[in-house]
């Protein structure tokens, strides 16, 4: 039974609503793991700062993610979503306890007022950002080998204890601080903090090496784990992998050229993670839970998916509108806050990004532009082929 | 000891616990996220109308403590959503398609809320006072929206509709006979209205205390009287809804109604129970009977039959028919305490054109935040444990639906713990930014708080800490003060 054309639909919403999730509540996470590798006090004091302004006001707009991929799938994909949350119950809850912890922790650093408690709810948020990634990468190691049985009848601790889920683990933690550190490089640049541009850049550039070879050794890891998915990974997905891995080495490529334009490297940085996202729901493809769960079965009945399509176009007829009305106050520099209760905008976790100042010397786009994209390119083609003759040519 | 972790995880009650802790906390937030921007907006409204500065101030104030709460808000919010799947695996697993759809919709409309919450906060000194103003409307739209969006899903478990079953698997969906089931209209009302009275209650109660404690200038008065007349317009409304809603009740889920009024046997000349435990089964002690009362409530006759917990066989009635009663009745009886308060202010307010603001009146006010809240809860636990032992009434069992995970009593510990540090960061918050206030130097606070306002000197007026001064800005609505 091949799955409809709603079921396709819906499924392919739900993986870009799971890419925007994993880029902007990724840097988020990041953001936190950054803070809690900064150092003592006086040594971590700027760049804690400096993640401090640039993701508070994304913080509250991820939340919203989380919660339409959970609706999305409960209504969607009913039969997943309970197998999946009966046999994964330890590492969900896990990330939900992080999730509260780094809610109220950063809620109360900004308001505490002695440095024993800034102290003790600064780490309990940095320390949530790290295990709050780490179990949901488990959980997708889980259900990409197949260990999710389709009606479990309790916790399924091999499902996300196996060395693949651990990996998956890991390699979110080590992408979300990857995908962090880019962007603070940015907003390091924008606010004219030239020693954070270094500080974050170095760290991307080490993020970056350790999420490609986390990444290499999950894929390694899939060869056995999950035979399916590694099977079209290699082959129909294959062009996901290597744009990704090409964007991942041209983000490499741009950090150590210093070439930090603003536009290019954070694409190029979202195209690195978005595509291993888009890359797994294709090798998935056709099944939720790997070669036990197809989409077809799994699926709601045509109108529950039908009303998931009017929502879609809600949240693009209003909440687009109402971003762009944000941004275009925030860009017209109006929206501010009075300087004496910097702090309590803060607590509210909905502070604006401070309008930009005019950014430094840019660099000579054209030539630079057609370089990197002639190598990406290039790089596509070779990795393409190093993979490609075994399977299919 | 392992017989007893067996015995916890197979029972329903740690996830019901548990589930029950999450809603209770998150329910506070979530009327703050309906109603507080349109009492924050009424003192915007006030304040430019007549150039009132302690209206702006007040204003200005309120949408920071909003958005503390709408943060802390998504937060638990956040929780629910997991604790469906995680705990109510056999819910979501079966009915996800029919019930989900009303929680897609209310992510859009908490995703617009948490937009405009933005633009509000931080509109205030560029935007002019009626673009303003208006900023804050989609708040209010789409937290009555969303307040609507999720209570049509609570209603659809009470009175579950539009779909097709097959062989126990859901087949059809009517996502428009989902969202407006038989109990939506009834306790989204019911659900909206009690929003603004908890709001309004609490909010008035915060300034009651200002007011008792001497600080009798505009900014409290205005700080009183303003969500204190939302909630009031409010409350004599809830009594009426609550008053409709039981009806329904009575005859949509008559076992619940039953539990609610003690009604063992079905028949007429029912008497109305005020109080009272019930011991074996069937025997009131200590409660108030008012003979055939309870008949005429449900038909207007006391000849009318209600229907009694004798109609089904045991295992379908809902447990704790003690708690489900006397919540009923506390909830009833708040009801009518915070409708009695609202009605003395507006008697006192219309024969003598001021507030009252005496302590026999004030201590009451200070309390009616904790009651409405208190209402509130009472009122969910008479729907929730009414509705047992089904999760979907009549359609699936708790039993049926509750996860065979071990490890809930785990989290149920865990997470009431977290709910304490939630409810911790969600008081002490505004608790400290309002010891800010009182601190910060006035003229300071004023060119910066108050952007609209008048010049700084007729602002000074509103200065929390100063004492209240012989006159009074133009354009007052408090009159002059009471010694």
């Amino acid at each position: 039974m091949n799955p409809s054309g709603a079921t396709i639909a819906v499924a392919a919403i739900l993986v870009v609503v799971i890419a925007a999730y994993a880029l902007f509540g990724g840097a988020d996470f990041g953001g936190g793991i950054w803070d809690l590798l900064a150092g003592g006090d006086q040594r971590g004091a700027a760049p804690r700062e400096l993640i401090d302004e640039s993701i508070t006001p994304v913080w509250e707009a991820n939340h919203v993610w989380l919660v339409f991929i959970l609706v999305l799938t409960w209504t969607s994909f009913p039969g997943a979503f309970a197998a999946i949350m009966t046999a994964l119950f330890v590492p969900l809850s896990l990330s939900l306890l992080g999730i509260v912890l780094r809610g109220a922790g950063f809620a109360f650093r900004h308001t505490a007022e002695r440095l024993n408690m800034q102290r003790l709810t600064g780490a309990t948020f940095a320390a949530a950002s790290l295990i709050t990634p780490y179990f949901m990468g488990t959980v997708v190691g889980a259900v990409v080998t197949g260990q999710v049985p389709v009606v479990p009848t309790g916790n399924v601790v091999a499902a996300w204890t196996s060395p693949t889920a651990i990996l998956t683990g890991f390699l979110f933690v080590a992408a979300c601080a990857y995908i962090s550190a880019v962007f603070l490089v940015l907003e390091a640049r924008q606010r004219g903090h030239q020693d954070l541009v270094r500080y974050f850049s170095l760290r991307a550039t080490a993020a970056g090496v350790v999420t490609g070879a986390l990444a290499g050794g999950t894929f390694a890891e899939l060869s056995t784990s999950a035979p399916y998915v590694y099977h079209r990974l290699t082959g129909i997905a294959l062009w996901l992998v290597a744009i990704s891995i090409a964007a991942g080495i041209a983000v490499l490529g741009m950090l150590w050229l210093h070439w930090y334009h603003a536009l290019f490297l954070r694409a190029t940085a979202a195209i690195a993670v978005a595509t291993v996202v888009f890359g797994w729901g294709l090798a998935q493809y056709p099944y939720l839970i790997p070669t036990t769960l197809p989409l077809a079965p799994g699926s709601a009945p045509t109108a529950s998916l039908d009303s998931e399509f009017i929502v879609a176009g809600l949240a693009v007829g209003l909440v687009a509108p109402g971003f762009a009305i944000l941004y275009y106050l925030q860009q017209r520099g109006l929206l501010t806050a009075a300087d004496t209760d910097a702090d309590l905008r803060r607590a509210a976790h909905l502070e604006p990004a401070i309008p930009g100042q005019p950014a430094a010397a840019q660099a000579p786009a054209g030539t630079r532009v057609t370089t990197a994209l002639v190598l990406a390119m290039l790089a596509i083609r070779a990795i393409r082929d190093v993979f490609s003759p075994r399977d299919r040519r | 000891m392992v017989a007893l972790a067996h015995v916890l995880a197979s029972d329903p009650i740690p996830a019901r616990s548990q589930m029950g802790a999450s809603l209770g906390f998150h329910i506070i937030l979530a009327c703050f996220g309906v109603a507080f921007a349109a009492v924050t907006m009424t003192a915007e409204w006030i304040g430019i109308k007549r150039n009132d500065a302690a209206a702006l101030l007040l204003a200005r104030r309120w949408s920071k403590v909003m958005a503390v709460l709408v943060a802390v808000g998504a937060v638990s919010g956040t929780v629910l959503s997991y604790e469906l799947g995680l705990l109510w695996p056999g819910l979501m697993g079966r009915f996800g398609a029919a019930f989900g759809v009303g929680f897609s919709f209310e992510g859009i409309f908490f995703f617009l809320e948490a937009i405009f919450v933005g633009v509000y906060l931080y509109g205030w000194q560029r935007l002019s006072p009626w673009a303003h103003w208006w900023s804050g409307m989609p708040i209010v739209i789409s937290g009555v929206l969303g307040a609507l969006s999720v209570v049509a899903m609570n209603s659809w478990m009470n009175s579950p509709a539009g779909f097709t079953l097959t062989n126990g698997r859901l087949t059809n969906v009517d996502p428009v006979s989902v969202f407006f089931n038989a109990s939506t209209p009834y306790e989204t009302a019911h659900m909206v209205l009690a929003a603004y009275m908890v709001t309004g209650f609490v909010i008035a109660g915060v300034y009651a205390v200002g007011l008792l404690r001497g600080r009798r200038d505009r900014y409290h008065r205005l700080g009183f009287a303003i969500p204190f007349t939302i909630a009031g317009i409010f409350a004599p409304l809830q009594v009426m809804m609550g008053d409709i809603m039981a009806r329904f009740i009575a005859h949509n889920q008559p076992i619940k109604f039953a539990a609610m009024e003690y009604v063992a046997k079905t028949g007429n000349n029912i008497p109305e129970w005020l109080g009272g435990i019930l011991i074996n089964g069937n025997q009131v002690y200590f409660g108030l009977s008012i003979p055939s009362f309870d008949s005429i409530l449900v038909g207007f006759n006391p000849h009318i039959t209600v229907i009694g917990w004798d109609s089904v066989p045991p295992d379908q009635r809902p447990p704790l028919a003690t708690l489900i009663h006397l919540s009923f009745d506390l909830m009833v009886g708040l009801g009518f305490f915070l409708f009695a308060l609202a009605a003395w202010q507006a008697w006192w307010w219309w024969f003598h054109r001021r507030l009252l603001l005496t302590a026999w009146f004030l201590v009451p006010a200070v309390l009616s935040g904790v009651a409405a809240i208190t209402a509130m809860e009472a009122g969910w636990v008479v729907t929730e444990v009414g509705r047992q032992p089904w999760i979907v009434y009549r359609i699936l069992l708790v039993n049926d639906a509750v996860t065979p995970s071990n490890g809930v009593p785990v989290t149920l510990a865990v997470i009431l713990a977290l709910y304490a540090i939630l409810t911790v960061v969600s008081i002490g918050v505004p608790m400290i930014m309002s010891r800010r206030w009182r601190q910060g130097t006035p003229a300071e606070e004023e060119a910066e708080e108050v952007p609209y306002g008048p010049s700084p000197d007729e602002a000074g007026a509103s200065r929390a800490e100063r004492p209240a001064r012989p006159t009074v800005p133009r354009g007052s609505s408090g009159g002059p003060e009471a010694p």
